[in-house]
């Protein structure tokens, strides 16, 4: 693994997000929280494009963010399957905003951890990245706490809901903690960050919200995952072809 | 797009000190922000650097947030600006080094955004971002006021409202 496939796989976990994430705009229970899931859609978009374009940068030829989002195939998705689920995987119709809130503390507070121990890579753009981006996850998290606490500590149907989401996403959890497809030799050399050493400060700060949340730490086994090797759910097809449907019907196109 | 190049590339740039602002510092320094139209990008603190070369001019400006959509308005702004002041050999770079701070924001135009109606940044120093205490009210002063939403209707700011004057305004969130 090369120091672009690394960074390709938390560009395509930031991108995936920000796609996935677009779905609530106009969709959200308020107009405050369309306008909450938009910014942070694009706060991962702006990573996304960093991440990308500095991917694209490291490869000969050069490809650009955008050759990068709009060109390639399923399977050369790096992505974790997580970002990638659309969000009517419970019984609670079309978009069920508790797994956004329960998907969005996830990824948070992983980025958190993630990007706090990249911003001292020892590859400057990476570090560079991560400084910025690491101020912008952390905003994330807290909103998706306040969320987590309002529905958990809630009504009744609330906290049932919230509950139900959390075992809907968990079973996603482990795929961001294996350390199977980052190379060791770029942990050696100070780039990459071995995921299974986020867990701990994961698991602690995912403890502490639950907690104060009235929730319960669901006691799932991890879904087969497979999204670092390219290989990835039913649903990811659907949302690449919105995502790259203008690009590839119109080649070039610009606006 | 020619950002993956630029990224690649990326340097720290320091912001350049008074005492040494060129002509060139002046006319980029003039350009503002389009979505907060009172603010040079001088005053928000994203120009970081005029270097004037043998192949011309290189402005470098940082984002406020890595998807702030305006970065591409103020390249061409720049731009623009340059060509009105009759030069064409100029370029526009990004940096995320070091990265954008509310702290950097200059009083003029801290006061300026208050004028405007958006309340202004906290200092943020080096500690952990404090407590978000009550804000005053740009339009009637009253501290009677409350967060709306912790997103607005850009990255860069959070929505409130006065309980006094029933008035809703922005927060410029410190960062």
């Amino acid at each position: 693994m090369s120091v672009r496939d690394y960074t390709l796989s938390l560009g395509d976990d930031a991108m995936i997000a920000a796609q996935r994430l677009g779905e609530w705009i106009a969709a959200a229970p308020q107009i405050e929280e369309d306008v909450a899931v938009g910014n942070i859609a694009l706060d991962l978009l702006g990573q996304a494009r960093s991440l990308l374009g500095y991917a694209g940068s490291l490869e000969d030829p050069a490809r650009t963010e955008d050759d990068l989002a709009y060109w390639r195939d399923e399977r050369e998705f790096r992505n974790v399957h997580l970002v990638e689920r659309s969000w009517s995987l419970t019984s609670e119709g079309p978009r069920d905003f508790g797994v956004l809130v329960a998907r969005l503390l996830v990824l948070s507070t992983y980025l958190c951890e993630l990007y706090e121990r990249l911003r001292t890579s020892t590859d400057e753009t990476l570090a560079g990245v991560a400084a910025k981006a690491v101020k912008e996850v952390d905003y994330h998290r807290d909103h998706a706490t306040m969320w987590v606490l309002r529905l958990g500590d809630g009504t009744d149907e609330s906290h049932r809901r919230m509950q139900a989401a959390l075992e809907a996403e968990w079973p996603y959890v482990a795929e961001l903690f294996d350390d199977a497809y980052v190379d060791p030799r770029l942990v050696e050399q100070g780039v990459g960050v071995l995921p299974s050493t986020l867990g701990d400060a994961f698991d602690r700060r995912i403890a502490d919200v639950l907690a104060e949340a009235t929730l319960e730490l669901p006691e799932v086994g991890p879904a087969v995952g497979g999204g670092r090797r390219g290989v990835h759910t039913e649903q990811m097809g659907y949302l690449l072809a919105e995502m790259q449907h203008l690009a590839r019907s119109h080649p070039g196109v610009t606006w | 797009m020619t950002r993956a190049a630029e990224l690649s590339g990326a340097h720290v740039a320091g912001a350049t000190s008074p005492h040494d602002k060129s002509a060139a510092w002046r006319v980029a320094a003039a350009v503002l922000d389009p979505e907060v139209p009172v603010l040079t990008i001088e005053d928000l603190g994203i120009l970081r650097d005029v270097e004037e070369g043998e192949d011309g001019v290189v402005v470098t400006i940082t984002p406020t947030y890595s998807g702030c959509p305006a970065m591409e308005a103020i390249r061409a702004d720049i731009l623009t600006a340059f060509r009105d002041a009759g030069r064409a050999d100029v370029r526009v770079e990004f940096t995320l080094s070091p990265a954008w701070t509310t702290d950097w924001m200059s009083q003029e135009g801290k006061r300026k955004l208050l004028d405007y109606g958006i309340v202004p940044p906290r200092p943020r120093g080096n500690g952990p971002v404090a407590l978000t205490l009550s804000l005053r009210c740009p339009q009637c002063g009253s501290p009677d006021t409350r967060e709306l939403s912790r997103f607005g209707s850009t990255a860069c700011k959070s929505l409130w409202v006065c309980n006094a004057c029933a008035e809703p305004f922005d927060h410029f969130k410190a960062i």
